[in-house]
């Protein structure tokens, strides 16, 4: 689903943030990614949504070199992503639903459509009953579970998830994860960065481990610990 | 169609739109973005109304300007007579002599009409008129010659035309002198000219100036919904989408802002009509200024959108595509 070969990046300025990585994340699996901050996480995310293109390396998704989507393509190609940030990144002026929507309304759907698909997925993270309200009346754990909802609308069948649980107490972490759990099981690929190790310790998931960006694990959680 | 997923359907596709029922979608797609624009200009009305006036109230210096350009090509088409030849003939001819010269004037290809004023009737007009009717009783004889007032044809009627018509006529053998009140026309066309060529470059000018505000604005908007648009960049809306309602503000703009200028130029035109009648009346015309007709407030609406259009597709070709997601 996800392959890296021998990828590499260098920002502007000289920062080598990946070093010749390479993995490769199977249809249907559900990894971690960790290592500290600053160990290239959030490069390998970026260079999944196509928000950074690598320096030396290749990336495919599916099968497709990255390489060969053209700018005009991206944002077609992140219709297949469904991204979940730290910060959960809702348009804090628009509603549950127009936000839910947002992925819908630019794919063209109508609005009773989009109406269906909005409640389904709010239902899925447990929020339907909060379809009229504004981000700001919501929790955080909510918050996070309405951008969770976003990236699942359309149902893509890969899942990346930037500290989705970074802000969250150790209970609503593991409902988040659990979530995750669920969308894997309908065959969904996942890959979740996180540096929150006490999370994915009980968990026995592939874990791939970054250290100033090169790959120094990769394996079930217990290996990696 | 899927770019990384071949088999998987998007949107309208996965949920089986009819293609008609698709171009339909289009145009409501379309209409809701162009709402949704105008609720976000009501969101700040004041903003917006300013940004509307300022392009309303630029057109509207133009748009005035070319009333009173089109008002005085009436008028120089009133004064045809700027171009009427008077020819003085000599006072030695015989009367039979002075018909047949008239007759062959009036004959000539370059002549609209030629009319003959005898030398008795110009006496007699000439008492009619002055009151010298005592006074001119004491003279022998009639001081008058006979006058031959000649209209040229339409296209000698120009002021350089006339001169030479002028200049032809007076080689003839039996005119005295010839006159033509051709320094007043040439310098009524001068202005004209003058004022028709400051028009449109002003009108240049301020037509630029709109441009250059209403896209400066809109890069205002666009910079103020950067997070916004980069959120709608991460799940995948393409520029096109995200620039759409951008462009409807710039319409808005030109619709509302045309319709400003239409007021302004009526009530700039009510305003200096008063001055127009005083003056048109000192020089005993019934000239009034006409404002714009339906065809011309059309066109000046067209010209407002036009422009809201172009400033607003400058600053979204150049900042929209700038913001990309971090």
């Amino acid at each position: 689903m996800i392959k890296f070969e021998q990828v590499s990046k260098v920002y502007p300025g000289g920062f080598k943030a990946l070093n010749n990585v390479s993995f490769d994340v199977e249809p249907g699996e559900m990894a971690f990614l960790t290592g500290h901050s600053g160990a290239g996480k959030s490069t390998v995310l970026k260079l999944i949504s196509l928000m950074e293109r690598p320096t030396a390396g290749r990336v495919l998704i599916n099968g497709h070199d990255l390489k060969r989507i053209q700018r005009k393509q991206i944002a077609y190609a992140r219709r297949d992503i469904g991204m979940i940030f730290q910060d959960h990144r809702l348009l804090m002026d628009r509603t549950v639903f127009d936000n839910v929507a947002l992925p819908l309304m630019i794919e063209g759907y109508s609005l009773s459509e989009a109406r269906k698909r909005v409640q389904a997925a709010l239902d899925k993270v447990g929020l339907s009953d909060k379809i009229r309200h504004y981000p700001h009346m919501l929790s955080g754990g909510e918050q996070q579970r309405v951008g969770i909802a976003r990236a699942v609308v359309n149902k893509p069948p890969l899942l990346l998830a930037d500290e989705p649980t970074g802000n969250l107490d150790p209970k609503l972490s593991a409902e988040i994860i659990k979530l995750f759990e669920e969308f894997n099981r309908v065959g969904v690929s996942v890959l979740i960065a996180t540096h929150d190790l006490s999370l994915i310790a009980r968990l026995r998931y592939r874990t791939l481990t970054l250290k100033e960006g090169r790959m120094i694990s990769d394996g079930l959680t217990e290996e990696a610990l | 169609m899927s770019v990384l997923f071949r088999s998987r359907q998007q949107g309208a596709q996965q949920v089986k739109i009819s293609g008609v029922r698709r171009f339909f979608m289009f145009f409501v797609h379309h209409a809701q973005q162009a709402v949704g624009s105008l609720g976000q200009l009501a969101r700040y009305p004041f903003a917006s109304l300013m940004t509307m006036a300022v392009l309303g109230l630029s057109l509207t210096l133009p748009a005035t300007l070319y009333v009173i350009v089109k008002n005085t090509d009436n008028v120089g088409a009133d004064f045809q007579q700027a171009s009427e030849i008077t020819l003085f003939l000599h006072k030695d001819l015989t009367a039979q002599e002075v018909q047949t010269f008239a007759k062959r004037i009036d004959l000539s290809p370059e002549i609209e009409s030629a009319t003959l004023i005898g030398k008795e009737q110009g006496l007699a007009d000439f008492r009619a008129r002055s009151g010298f009717g005592d006074a001119l009783d004491t003279l022998q004889e009639n001081p008058l010659p006979d006058v031959l007032r000649v209209i040229p044809r339409e296209n000698y009627r120009s002021a350089a035309a006339a001169q030479q018509l002028l200049q032809q006529l007076e080689q003839e053998r039996e005119v005295e002198q010839a006159r033509l009140d051709v320094d007043w026309l040439e310098r009524f066309t001068a202005i004209v000219d003058l004022v028709r060529d400051a028009f449109l470059a002003l009108a240049l000018l301020l037509c630029v100036a709109v441009v250059l505000i209403v896209g400066n604005t809109i890069r205002l908007n666009i910079s103020s919904k950067r997070d916004e648009i980069m959120v709608m960049k991460l799940v995948g809306a393409t520029d096109a989408y995200i620039q759409r309602p951008f462009l409807y503000t710039g319409i808005w703009y030109g619709l509302v802002g045309g319709v400003i200028t239409w007021l302004a130029t009526a009530v700039l035109i009510m305003w200096l009509s008063g001055a127009v009648r005083d003056i048109a009346e000192l020089y005993d015309s019934q000239f009034t200024l006409t404002g714009l007709n339906l065809t011309e407030m059309a066109v000046v609406w067209g010209i407002a959108v036009g422009l809201g259009l172009v400033g607003s597709y400058i600053a979204v070709r150049k900042h929209v595509t700038a913001i990309e997601p971090q």
